[in-house]
């Protein structure tokens, strides 16, 4: 049996778009999966990967969400490199 | 109705300014930010703004419906530009009106400030020695209010 799971859109921007060479991945976790077990799941692909924060600013679904914040199968997550519109 | 948008084109800040005004209104402020030659010390020849563009209309409609809340008022338009920039090109307009000026006052602020905290925007600038680097920035607070580590 092959344990549910949720498949994650993630999206990069701006210097982590650069830092990782890509700007979207498809990301699957196991179900009940939040914010920070995806940077966690991320961080541990090696590389460039593992110079990510810990803990960036994360949008789910437009919208920031904390590190505690449940995934769902099918969410658009973003990790949001720190912010300088104006 | 308050208005916000994110685009490509040229901002003209006249149009912005007209989205706002009421007969009752008293006050009508226009800011524009502008692409300046120099940041840092360092020579500055053009810029890039990136944007995560559908949670950047969203967080900048947000952000028009908080200021209006600050104004007391529904007259509230801003518009961000993205994409390339050159120096003296205006990246954002924030147009706001009211009975009197203070809360126009109030409201523009409110705008400018919640973009740089908020808004997921990012800016690459171009310096004269040719050199490229993204402008340090604000981390967004997280919904409970928690600064996150860097």
């Amino acid at each position: 049996m092959v344990p549910p799971s949720v498949e994650i859109r993630t999206l990069f921007f701006a210097s982590y778009r650069e830092l990782l060479g890509t700007k979207e991945l498809a990301v699957d976790l196991p179900e009940g999966a939040t914010v920070s077990d995806l940077v966690s799941s991320l961080r541990s692909r090696g590389g460039a990967f593992t110079v990510l924060p810990g803990d960036p600013a994360v949008a789910v679904n437009h919208a920031y969400a904390d590190p505690t914040a449940l995934l769902n199968d099918g969410d658009e997550v973003a990790l949001i490199p720190p912010v300088a519109g104006g | 109705m308050t208005f916000a948008a994110v685009g490509r084109d040229p901002i003209d800040p006249a149009e912005v300014l007209g989205r706002v005004g009421a007969d009752e209104d008293g006050a009508g402020l226009l800011f524009v930010g502008v692409v300046r030659d120099h940041n840092d010390g360092r020579s500055v020849g053009g810029v890039r703004y990136d944007a995560y563009e559908e949670m950047a209309v969203a967080v900048l409609r947000e952000i028009a419906a908080e200021a209006a809340q600050v104004v007391g008022t529904d007259r509230v338009a801003v518009v961000h530009r993205v994409g390339e920039l050159a120096v003296g090109d205006i990246s954002v307009a924030i147009a706001v009106s009211s009975p009197h000026r203070a809360q126009a006052y109030e409201g523009s602020r409110f705008v400018i400030e919640e973009i740089k905290k908020r808004l997921p925007v990012w800016k690459k600038e171009r310096y004269s020695d040719g050199v490229e680097e993204w402008v340090a920035g604000s981390t967004p607070m997280s919904p409970t209010g928690e600064a996150e580590q860097p």
